[in-house]
Protein backbone atom coordinates (compact mmCIF):
# COMPACT_ATOMS: atom_id res chain seq x y z
CA UNK A 1 0.00 0.00 0.00
CA UNK A 2 1.43 3.22 -1.33
CA UNK A 3 1.12 6.08 1.87
CA UNK A 4 0.86 9.48 1.55
CA UNK A 5 1.12 12.30 3.95
CA UNK A 6 0.08 15.51 2.88
CA UNK A 7 0.69 18.94 4.99
CA UNK A 8 -0.28 17.85 8.36
CA UNK A 9 -0.56 19.28 11.42
CA UNK A 10 -1.52 18.32 14.62
CA UNK A 11 -1.98 21.01 17.43
CA UNK A 12 -3.18 20.50 21.52
CA UNK A 13 -4.02 23.71 22.87
CA UNK A 14 -0.57 25.71 22.02
CA UNK A 15 1.33 22.92 21.22
CA UNK A 16 2.23 22.26 17.62
CA UNK A 17 2.83 18.38 17.81
CA UNK A 18 3.47 17.78 13.95
CA UNK A 19 4.22 21.07 12.16
CA UNK A 20 3.32 20.72 8.61
CA UNK A 21 4.47 17.05 7.72
CA UNK A 22 4.40 15.83 4.38
CA UNK A 23 5.73 12.72 2.87
CA UNK A 24 5.30 9.09 0.79
CA UNK A 25 6.02 5.61 1.58
CA UNK A 26 6.14 3.92 -1.17
CA UNK A 27 4.31 0.13 -1.68
CA UNK A 28 6.19 -2.49 -0.36
CA UNK A 29 9.21 -0.33 1.37
CA UNK A 30 10.11 0.53 4.87
CA UNK A 31 10.24 3.98 6.43
CA UNK A 32 11.59 4.73 9.57
CA UNK A 33 10.75 7.55 11.18
CA UNK A 34 13.22 8.40 13.72
CA UNK A 35 13.51 11.72 16.15
CA UNK A 36 14.44 12.01 19.98
CA UNK A 37 11.27 11.39 22.10
CA UNK A 38 8.17 14.36 21.79
CA UNK A 39 9.16 15.31 18.09
CA UNK A 40 6.13 13.74 16.89
CA UNK A 41 6.48 10.39 15.90
CA UNK A 42 3.69 8.85 17.88
CA UNK A 43 1.25 11.75 17.14
CA UNK A 44 2.16 11.53 13.68
CA UNK A 45 1.75 6.94 13.96
CA UNK A 46 -1.70 7.81 15.81
CA UNK A 47 -2.80 10.34 12.80
CA UNK A 48 -1.88 7.18 10.16
CA UNK A 49 -4.26 4.95 12.52
CA UNK A 50 -6.96 6.97 12.83
CA UNK A 51 -6.74 7.88 16.50
CA UNK A 52 -6.14 11.06 16.53
CA UNK A 53 -7.63 13.76 14.22
CA UNK A 54 -5.50 16.16 12.29
CA UNK A 55 -5.81 19.66 12.92
CA UNK A 56 -5.25 19.92 9.25
CA UNK A 57 -4.26 17.80 6.19
CA UNK A 58 -4.93 15.07 4.27
CA UNK A 59 -3.46 11.51 4.92
CA UNK A 60 -4.02 8.84 1.50
CA UNK A 61 -3.66 5.19 1.54
CA UNK A 62 -3.55 3.59 -1.89
CA UNK A 63 -5.12 6.97 -2.87
CA UNK A 64 -8.30 6.48 -0.16
CA UNK A 65 -8.79 9.55 2.06
CA UNK A 66 -8.28 8.15 5.72
CA UNK A 67 -11.53 9.57 6.85
CA UNK A 68 -14.25 8.53 9.02
CA UNK A 69 -16.42 7.20 6.24
CA UNK A 70 -13.25 5.03 4.98
CA UNK A 71 -11.84 3.94 8.30
CA UNK A 72 -13.44 0.55 8.68
CA UNK A 73 -11.62 -0.48 5.45
CA UNK A 74 -8.86 1.26 5.65
CA UNK A 75 -8.38 -0.29 9.28
CA UNK A 76 -8.84 -4.02 8.36
CA UNK A 77 -5.67 -3.56 6.10
CA UNK A 78 -3.82 -2.40 8.45
CA UNK A 79 -2.35 -3.09 11.91
CA UNK A 80 0.25 -1.95 14.72
CA UNK A 81 2.42 -3.39 17.51
CA UNK A 82 3.84 -1.23 20.09
CA UNK A 83 5.41 -2.25 23.85
CA UNK A 84 3.38 0.49 25.27
CA UNK A 85 0.26 -1.13 24.59
CA UNK A 86 -0.68 -4.63 25.46
CA UNK A 87 -3.29 -7.48 25.13
CA UNK A 88 -5.96 -8.00 27.60
CA UNK A 89 -3.69 -9.80 30.42
CA UNK A 90 -5.98 -12.35 31.73
CA UNK A 91 -6.58 -13.92 27.87
CA UNK A 92 -4.50 -16.77 26.81
CA UNK A 93 -2.76 -15.90 23.67
CA UNK A 94 -4.91 -18.54 21.77
CA UNK A 95 -7.89 -16.52 22.99
CA UNK A 96 -5.91 -13.16 22.46
CA UNK A 97 -5.47 -14.11 18.63
CA UNK A 98 -8.43 -15.81 18.16
CA UNK A 99 -11.00 -12.37 19.62
CA UNK A 100 -8.14 -10.29 17.05
CA UNK A 101 -8.44 -12.55 14.27
CA UNK A 102 -12.30 -12.57 14.33
CA UNK A 103 -11.94 -8.70 15.05
CA UNK A 104 -9.96 -8.22 11.34
CA UNK A 105 -12.54 -10.56 10.20
CA UNK A 106 -9.69 -13.08 9.16
CA UNK A 107 -11.69 -15.78 7.10
CA UNK A 108 -10.19 -19.16 8.55
CA UNK A 109 -9.46 -18.01 12.31
CA UNK A 110 -7.82 -21.70 13.47
CA UNK A 111 -5.59 -21.86 10.10
CA UNK A 112 -4.48 -18.12 10.95
CA UNK A 113 -3.77 -18.34 14.77
CA UNK A 114 -1.97 -21.78 14.59
CA UNK A 115 0.63 -20.68 11.23
CA UNK A 116 1.44 -17.00 13.45
CA UNK A 117 1.85 -19.68 16.46
CA UNK A 118 3.87 -21.57 14.58
CA UNK A 119 6.26 -18.93 12.89
CA UNK A 120 6.25 -16.40 16.05
CA UNK A 121 7.48 -19.87 17.93
CA UNK A 122 4.03 -19.29 20.68
CA UNK A 123 3.09 -22.72 21.18
CA UNK A 124 5.42 -23.22 24.51
CA UNK A 125 3.15 -20.71 26.06
CA UNK A 126 -0.01 -20.47 23.80
CA UNK A 127 -2.58 -21.23 26.51
CA UNK A 128 -0.51 -19.05 29.14
CA UNK A 129 -2.17 -16.11 30.37
CA UNK A 130 -0.50 -13.18 28.01
CA UNK A 131 -0.31 -11.03 31.53
CA UNK A 132 2.15 -13.96 33.20
CA UNK A 133 4.40 -13.50 29.87
CA UNK A 134 8.18 -12.30 29.86
CA UNK A 135 8.73 -9.15 27.80
CA UNK A 136 10.27 -10.85 24.88
CA UNK A 137 6.56 -13.60 25.11
CA UNK A 138 4.88 -10.51 25.36
CA UNK A 139 6.73 -8.77 22.35
CA UNK A 140 6.29 -12.38 20.06
CA UNK A 141 2.47 -11.71 20.56
CA UNK A 142 1.97 -8.61 19.91
CA UNK A 143 3.49 -9.18 16.96
CA UNK A 144 1.35 -11.97 16.15
CA UNK A 145 -1.74 -9.95 16.70
CA UNK A 146 -0.26 -6.96 14.37
CA UNK A 147 0.29 -9.50 11.77
CA UNK A 148 -2.82 -11.68 12.28
CA UNK A 149 -5.00 -10.03 9.64
CA UNK A 150 -2.03 -10.38 6.51
CA UNK A 151 -1.73 -6.50 6.91
CA UNK A 152 -0.61 -4.59 3.57
CA UNK A 153 0.32 -1.27 5.99
CA UNK A 154 1.89 -2.22 9.30
CA UNK A 155 3.18 0.41 12.01
CA UNK A 156 5.59 -0.79 14.11
CA UNK A 157 6.69 1.43 16.98
CA UNK A 158 9.95 0.50 18.50
CA UNK A 159 9.06 -3.34 18.60
CA UNK A 160 12.14 -4.41 19.93
CA UNK A 161 12.39 -1.82 22.65
CA UNK A 162 13.55 -3.96 26.12
CA UNK A 163 14.52 -6.90 24.37
CA UNK A 164 17.84 -9.22 24.74
CA UNK A 165 19.95 -8.85 21.84
CA UNK A 166 18.60 -13.00 21.05
CA UNK A 167 15.17 -11.70 20.70
CA UNK A 168 15.73 -8.07 19.51
CA UNK A 169 17.21 -10.58 16.53
CA UNK A 170 14.89 -12.73 15.91
CA UNK A 171 12.57 -10.26 15.84
CA UNK A 172 14.02 -8.41 13.37
CA UNK A 173 15.27 -11.61 11.48
CA UNK A 174 11.25 -12.33 10.87
CA UNK A 175 10.17 -9.03 9.96
CA UNK A 176 13.01 -9.05 7.06
CA UNK A 177 11.64 -12.56 6.48
CA UNK A 178 7.93 -11.77 6.81
CA UNK A 179 8.62 -9.06 4.15
CA UNK A 180 10.19 -10.78 1.91
CA UNK A 181 7.20 -13.61 1.21
CA UNK A 182 4.09 -10.79 1.53
CA UNK A 183 2.98 -7.32 0.14
CA UNK A 184 3.87 -4.94 3.19
CA UNK A 185 4.33 -1.76 3.77
CA UNK A 186 6.24 -0.32 6.86
CA UNK A 187 6.37 2.69 9.08
CA UNK A 188 9.13 1.74 12.02
CA UNK A 189 9.54 4.11 14.78
CA UNK A 190 12.63 3.28 16.57
CA UNK A 191 15.48 4.53 18.79
CA UNK A 192 17.75 1.87 17.68
CA UNK A 193 19.53 2.35 14.71
CA UNK A 194 21.20 -0.64 13.99
CA UNK A 195 17.71 -1.94 13.37
CA UNK A 196 16.92 0.91 11.00
CA UNK A 197 19.72 0.87 9.28
CA UNK A 198 18.88 -3.10 8.75
CA UNK A 199 15.28 -2.97 8.19
CA UNK A 200 14.48 0.54 6.40
CA UNK A 201 14.94 1.20 3.13
CA UNK A 202 14.23 5.37 4.07
CA UNK A 203 14.24 7.47 6.88
CA UNK A 204 12.45 10.37 7.82
CA UNK A 205 14.05 12.50 10.92
CA UNK A 206 11.52 14.19 13.01
CA UNK A 207 12.57 17.07 15.41
CA UNK A 208 10.20 19.46 17.53
CA UNK A 209 7.11 18.32 15.06
CA UNK A 210 8.40 19.04 11.92
CA UNK A 211 10.94 16.85 9.33
CA UNK A 212 14.74 18.27 9.38
CA UNK A 213 16.13 15.48 7.00
CA UNK A 214 15.37 12.33 4.77
CA UNK A 215 17.02 10.19 2.95
CA UNK A 216 18.33 6.43 2.70
CA UNK A 217 20.48 5.42 5.62
CA UNK A 218 23.81 5.56 3.20
CA UNK A 219 22.40 9.03 1.76
CA UNK A 220 22.08 10.60 5.19
CA UNK A 221 25.26 9.03 7.06
CA UNK A 222 26.87 10.81 3.65
CA UNK A 223 24.83 14.08 3.93
CA UNK A 224 26.09 14.28 7.67
CA UNK A 225 29.61 12.90 7.21
CA UNK A 226 29.37 10.52 10.08
CA UNK A 227 30.48 7.16 9.96
CA UNK A 228 26.90 5.29 10.94
CA UNK A 229 23.49 6.33 11.76
CA UNK A 230 23.96 6.81 15.59
CA UNK A 231 26.02 9.49 14.99
CA UNK A 232 24.03 11.07 12.18
CA UNK A 233 20.62 10.96 14.39
CA UNK A 234 23.05 12.34 17.50
CA UNK A 235 23.97 15.24 14.79
CA UNK A 236 20.80 16.07 13.69
CA UNK A 237 18.87 15.68 16.94
CA UNK A 238 21.40 18.25 18.79
CA UNK A 239 21.66 20.71 15.84
CA UNK A 240 19.73 23.91 15.45
CA UNK A 241 16.23 23.25 13.04
CA UNK A 242 17.38 22.68 9.69
CA UNK A 243 14.58 21.52 7.27
CA UNK A 244 14.98 19.10 4.27
CA UNK B 1 -23.00 -3.81 11.57
CA UNK B 2 -21.02 -7.06 11.14
CA UNK B 3 -22.32 -9.80 13.86
CA UNK B 4 -18.75 -11.50 13.92
CA UNK B 5 -17.12 -8.61 15.02
CA UNK B 6 -19.74 -8.27 17.88
CA UNK B 7 -19.07 -11.73 19.02
CA UNK B 8 -15.53 -11.21 18.90
CA UNK B 9 -15.94 -8.52 21.51
CA UNK B 10 -18.32 -10.88 23.47
CA UNK B 11 -16.25 -13.49 23.34
CA UNK B 12 -12.88 -11.64 24.99
CA UNK B 13 -14.90 -10.44 28.06
CA UNK B 14 -16.21 -13.80 28.35
CA UNK B 15 -13.00 -15.63 28.13
CA UNK B 16 -12.37 -12.82 30.92
CA UNK B 17 -15.09 -14.45 33.51
CA UNK B 18 -14.49 -17.98 32.52
CA UNK B 19 -11.07 -17.68 33.54
CA UNK B 20 -11.37 -16.66 36.45
CA UNK B 21 -13.53 -18.02 39.24
CA UNK B 22 -12.94 -14.70 41.90
CA UNK B 23 -15.07 -12.65 38.96
CA UNK B 24 -17.93 -15.07 38.90
CA UNK B 25 -17.66 -15.10 42.53
CA UNK B 26 -17.49 -11.16 42.75
CA UNK B 27 -20.32 -10.93 40.26
CA UNK B 28 -22.78 -12.96 42.20
CA UNK B 29 -21.45 -11.69 45.45
CA UNK B 30 -22.54 -8.35 45.69
CA UNK B 31 -26.19 -9.38 45.10
CA UNK B 32 -26.41 -12.05 47.02
CA UNK B 33 -25.26 -9.91 50.09
CA UNK B 34 -27.45 -6.70 48.95
CA UNK B 35 -30.57 -9.21 49.01
CA UNK B 36 -30.10 -10.34 52.29
CA UNK B 37 -29.41 -7.41 54.03
CA UNK B 38 -32.87 -5.99 52.69
CA UNK B 39 -34.38 -9.49 52.98
CA UNK B 40 -33.94 -8.64 56.55
CA UNK B 41 -34.96 -5.15 56.86
CA UNK B 42 -38.26 -5.65 54.43
CA UNK B 43 -39.13 -8.49 57.08
CA UNK B 44 -38.34 -6.09 59.74
CA UNK B 45 -41.17 -3.59 58.02
CA UNK B 46 -43.05 -6.51 57.68
CA UNK B 47 -43.83 -6.77 61.03
CA UNK B 48 -43.90 -3.79 61.87
CA UNK B 49 -45.35 -1.42 59.14
CA UNK B 50 -49.26 -1.00 58.29
CA UNK B 51 -48.31 -0.10 54.62
CA UNK B 52 -46.11 -2.91 54.09
CA UNK B 53 -48.50 -5.10 56.32
CA UNK B 54 -49.44 -7.71 53.52
CA UNK B 55 -46.75 -7.03 51.10
CA UNK B 56 -43.98 -8.83 52.08
CA UNK B 57 -41.07 -8.40 50.25
CA UNK B 58 -42.09 -5.12 48.62
CA UNK B 59 -38.75 -3.96 49.07
CA UNK B 60 -36.76 -6.80 48.62
CA UNK B 61 -38.53 -6.90 45.18
CA UNK B 62 -37.27 -3.12 44.85
CA UNK B 63 -33.78 -3.93 45.92
CA UNK B 64 -33.44 -6.40 43.05
CA UNK B 65 -34.73 -4.48 40.44
CA UNK B 66 -32.38 -1.45 41.58
CA UNK B 67 -29.84 -4.23 41.73
CA UNK B 68 -30.63 -5.45 38.18
CA UNK B 69 -30.04 -1.72 37.28
CA UNK B 70 -26.74 -1.34 39.09
CA UNK B 71 -25.34 -4.27 38.02
CA UNK B 72 -26.43 -3.81 34.32
CA UNK B 73 -24.71 0.09 34.07
CA UNK B 74 -21.62 -1.39 36.50
CA UNK B 75 -20.92 -4.64 34.37
CA UNK B 76 -21.05 -2.28 31.13
CA UNK B 77 -18.58 0.17 32.67
CA UNK B 78 -16.09 -2.75 33.97
CA UNK B 79 -15.78 -3.65 30.29
CA UNK B 80 -14.36 -0.78 29.20
CA UNK B 81 -12.54 -0.02 32.02
CA UNK B 82 -11.15 -3.64 31.56
CA UNK B 83 -9.71 -2.20 28.46
CA UNK B 84 -7.99 0.46 29.97
CA UNK B 85 -6.80 -1.47 32.65
CA UNK B 86 -5.22 -3.99 30.52
CA UNK B 87 -3.84 -1.25 27.90
CA UNK B 88 -5.96 -2.80 25.25
CA UNK B 89 -7.62 0.68 24.61
CA UNK B 90 -5.72 1.51 21.58
CA UNK B 91 -5.41 -2.03 19.95
CA UNK B 92 -9.31 -1.50 20.06
CA UNK B 93 -9.99 1.29 19.00
CA UNK B 94 -7.86 0.87 15.49
CA UNK B 95 -9.29 -2.17 14.85
CA UNK B 96 -12.33 -2.50 12.29
CA UNK B 97 -15.01 -2.46 14.37
CA UNK B 98 -17.58 0.36 14.10
CA UNK B 99 -18.09 2.24 17.55
CA UNK B 100 -21.95 1.14 17.06
CA UNK B 101 -20.20 -2.49 17.32
CA UNK B 102 -18.29 -1.86 20.22
CA UNK B 103 -21.94 -0.10 21.99
CA UNK B 104 -23.75 -3.19 21.07
CA UNK B 105 -21.09 -5.82 21.89
CA UNK B 106 -21.07 -4.33 25.39
CA UNK B 107 -24.64 -3.95 25.64
CA UNK B 108 -25.34 -7.92 24.92
CA UNK B 109 -22.33 -8.71 26.91
CA UNK B 110 -23.58 -6.46 29.98
CA UNK B 111 -26.94 -8.36 30.22
CA UNK B 112 -24.87 -12.09 30.87
CA UNK B 113 -22.65 -10.67 33.06
CA UNK B 114 -25.78 -8.99 34.97
CA UNK B 115 -27.86 -12.08 35.03
CA UNK B 116 -24.79 -13.89 36.09
CA UNK B 117 -25.01 -11.61 39.10
CA UNK B 118 -28.60 -11.82 39.74
CA UNK B 119 -30.01 -14.81 38.68
CA UNK B 120 -28.86 -16.56 41.85
CA UNK B 121 -29.52 -13.64 44.48
CA UNK B 122 -32.95 -13.74 42.76
CA UNK B 123 -33.32 -17.20 43.40
CA UNK B 124 -32.25 -17.48 46.92
CA UNK B 125 -34.92 -14.97 47.92
CA UNK B 126 -37.28 -17.53 47.75
CA UNK B 127 -36.49 -20.18 50.04
CA UNK B 128 -35.12 -17.31 52.82
CA UNK B 129 -37.61 -14.69 52.40
CA UNK B 130 -40.48 -16.03 50.41
CA UNK B 131 -40.01 -13.42 48.14
CA UNK B 132 -39.99 -14.21 44.23
CA UNK B 133 -39.91 -11.59 41.93
CA UNK B 134 -41.79 -13.67 39.95
CA UNK B 135 -44.90 -12.62 41.20
CA UNK B 136 -44.55 -9.52 39.36
CA UNK B 137 -45.53 -11.84 36.42
CA UNK B 138 -44.99 -10.56 32.74
CA UNK B 139 -44.51 -7.28 33.09
CA UNK B 140 -41.28 -8.16 34.80
CA UNK B 141 -40.44 -8.61 31.16
CA UNK B 142 -40.57 -5.11 30.45
CA UNK B 143 -39.67 -3.63 33.88
CA UNK B 144 -36.25 -5.62 33.80
CA UNK B 145 -35.53 -4.52 30.03
CA UNK B 146 -36.94 -0.63 31.00
CA UNK B 147 -34.28 -1.04 33.50
CA UNK B 148 -31.37 -2.79 32.00
CA UNK B 149 -32.01 0.22 28.76
CA UNK B 150 -31.17 2.96 31.52
CA UNK B 151 -28.23 0.99 33.16
CA UNK B 152 -26.96 0.41 29.56
CA UNK B 153 -27.19 4.16 29.30
CA UNK B 154 -25.95 5.54 32.59
CA UNK B 155 -23.01 2.76 31.61
CA UNK B 156 -22.54 4.89 28.37
CA UNK B 157 -22.45 8.26 29.74
CA UNK B 158 -20.12 6.73 32.54
CA UNK B 159 -17.96 5.36 29.24
CA UNK B 160 -18.03 8.49 27.33
CA UNK B 161 -16.87 9.87 30.15
CA UNK B 162 -13.63 7.63 30.39
CA UNK B 163 -13.12 8.23 26.58
CA UNK B 164 -13.43 11.94 27.09
CA UNK B 165 -10.97 12.65 29.95
CA UNK B 166 -9.44 9.00 30.84
CA UNK B 167 -9.23 6.77 33.76
CA UNK B 168 -9.73 10.03 36.00
CA UNK B 169 -13.05 9.46 35.08
CA UNK B 170 -13.05 5.67 36.90
CA UNK B 171 -14.13 7.07 40.39
CA UNK B 172 -17.57 8.68 38.91
CA UNK B 173 -18.41 5.28 37.57
CA UNK B 174 -18.72 4.02 40.70
CA UNK B 175 -20.62 7.02 42.12
CA UNK B 176 -22.94 7.61 39.59
CA UNK B 177 -25.36 5.07 40.22
CA UNK B 178 -25.86 6.17 43.95
CA UNK B 179 -26.49 9.90 43.14
CA UNK B 180 -29.14 8.87 41.05
CA UNK B 181 -31.09 6.53 43.93
CA UNK B 182 -32.64 8.73 46.15
CA UNK B 183 -34.53 10.76 42.91
CA UNK B 184 -35.30 7.24 41.68
CA UNK B 185 -37.91 6.45 44.28
CA UNK B 186 -36.87 2.89 44.64
CA UNK B 187 -38.04 2.10 48.23
CA UNK B 188 -40.57 4.56 49.09
CA UNK B 189 -43.46 5.79 46.65
CA UNK B 190 -42.87 9.67 44.77
CA UNK B 191 -45.08 11.48 47.32
CA UNK B 192 -42.43 11.52 49.99
CA UNK B 193 -40.55 13.86 47.74
CA UNK B 194 -40.60 17.61 48.23
CA UNK B 195 -43.30 18.84 45.27
CA UNK B 196 -40.11 20.58 43.44
CA UNK B 197 -38.26 17.22 43.61
CA UNK B 198 -41.38 14.86 42.27
CA UNK B 199 -41.25 17.26 38.87
CA UNK B 200 -37.14 16.39 38.73
CA UNK B 201 -38.26 12.80 39.79
CA UNK B 202 -40.55 12.08 36.93
CA UNK B 203 -38.03 13.07 34.31
CA UNK B 204 -36.19 9.37 35.60
CA UNK B 205 -37.81 6.32 34.12
CA UNK B 206 -37.18 4.75 37.61
CA UNK B 207 -39.64 6.65 39.81
CA UNK B 208 -42.19 4.93 36.42
CA UNK B 209 -40.79 1.74 37.28
CA UNK B 210 -40.68 1.19 40.82
CA UNK B 211 -43.91 2.94 41.08
CA UNK B 212 -45.64 0.47 38.93
CA UNK B 213 -43.75 -2.23 40.80
CA UNK B 214 -45.33 -1.44 43.77
CA UNK B 215 -48.75 -1.19 42.37
CA UNK B 216 -48.58 -4.81 40.66
CA UNK B 217 -47.80 -5.88 44.43
CA UNK B 218 -49.54 -3.70 46.65
CA UNK B 219 -52.61 -3.26 44.84
CA UNK B 220 -52.56 -5.45 41.83
CA UNK B 221 -52.86 -3.19 39.17
CA UNK B 222 -51.33 -3.44 36.00
CA UNK B 223 -50.61 0.12 34.32
CA UNK B 224 -49.02 -0.50 30.66
CA UNK B 225 -49.31 3.17 30.23
CA UNK B 226 -47.11 3.70 32.58
CA UNK B 227 -44.63 1.08 32.11
CA UNK B 228 -44.44 2.40 28.44
CA UNK B 229 -43.49 6.06 29.52
CA UNK B 230 -40.80 4.49 31.67
CA UNK B 231 -40.01 2.53 28.55
CA UNK B 232 -40.22 5.44 26.32
CA UNK B 233 -38.37 7.93 28.81
CA UNK B 234 -35.15 4.96 28.80
CA UNK B 235 -35.16 4.85 25.26
CA UNK B 236 -34.64 8.57 24.84
CA UNK B 237 -31.88 8.49 27.60
CA UNK B 238 -30.52 5.81 25.58
CA UNK B 239 -30.17 7.49 22.58
CA UNK B 240 -29.17 10.87 24.66
CA UNK B 241 -26.36 8.50 25.63
CA UNK B 242 -25.57 6.96 22.16
CA UNK B 243 -24.65 11.04 21.06
CA UNK B 244 -22.49 11.53 24.03
CA UNK B 245 -20.52 8.44 23.55
CA UNK B 246 -19.84 9.33 20.05
CA UNK B 247 -19.47 12.98 20.87
CA UNK B 248 -16.85 12.30 23.43
CA UNK B 249 -15.16 9.56 21.01
CA UNK B 250 -14.70 12.57 18.28
CA UNK B 251 -13.32 14.98 21.64
CA UNK B 252 -11.04 12.47 22.31
CA UNK B 253 -9.44 11.98 18.87
CA UNK B 254 -8.67 15.51 18.84
CA UNK B 255 -7.12 15.53 21.72
CA UNK B 256 -5.35 12.56 21.09
CA UNK B 257 -6.20 10.30 24.08
CA UNK B 258 -7.14 7.22 22.76
CA UNK B 259 -3.73 6.67 22.32
CA UNK B 260 -1.57 4.68 24.91
CA UNK B 261 -4.13 5.31 27.39
CA UNK B 262 -4.16 2.84 29.95
CA UNK B 263 -3.50 2.61 33.96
Amino acid sequence: MKVEVKNIYKKFNTLMAVNNISFNIEKNKTMGLLGPNGCGKTTSIGMLLGLITPTSGQIFIDGTSLVPKNRIKLLSLMNFASPYIELPKKLTVKQNLEVYARLYGVKEIQLRTDEMIEDLNLQNFVNKKTGELSSGQKNRVALAKSLINKPKLLFLDEPTASLDPDIGDFVREYIEKYKKNHELTILLASHNMREVERLCDEIIMMKQGEIVDRGTCHELIKKHGRENLEDTFLKIARSKNELA
Amino acid sequence: MNWHKILALSLRHLYLIKGSFPRILDLIYWPTIQIFLWGFISKFFTLNSSFYENTVGIILSAAILYDFLFRSSISYNMMFLEEIWSRNFTNLFIAPIRISEIITALTFTAILRTLIGLVPAALLAIPFFGVSIFNIGVPLIFLLITLYIFGVTLGLLVTAGLVRFGPSFENIAWASLFFLAPLGCIYYPIDILPDWLQIIAKLLPLVHIFEEMRNILIYDIINYSQILKAIFISFLYFIFGVAIFYLSYNGAKNRGTLINMGE
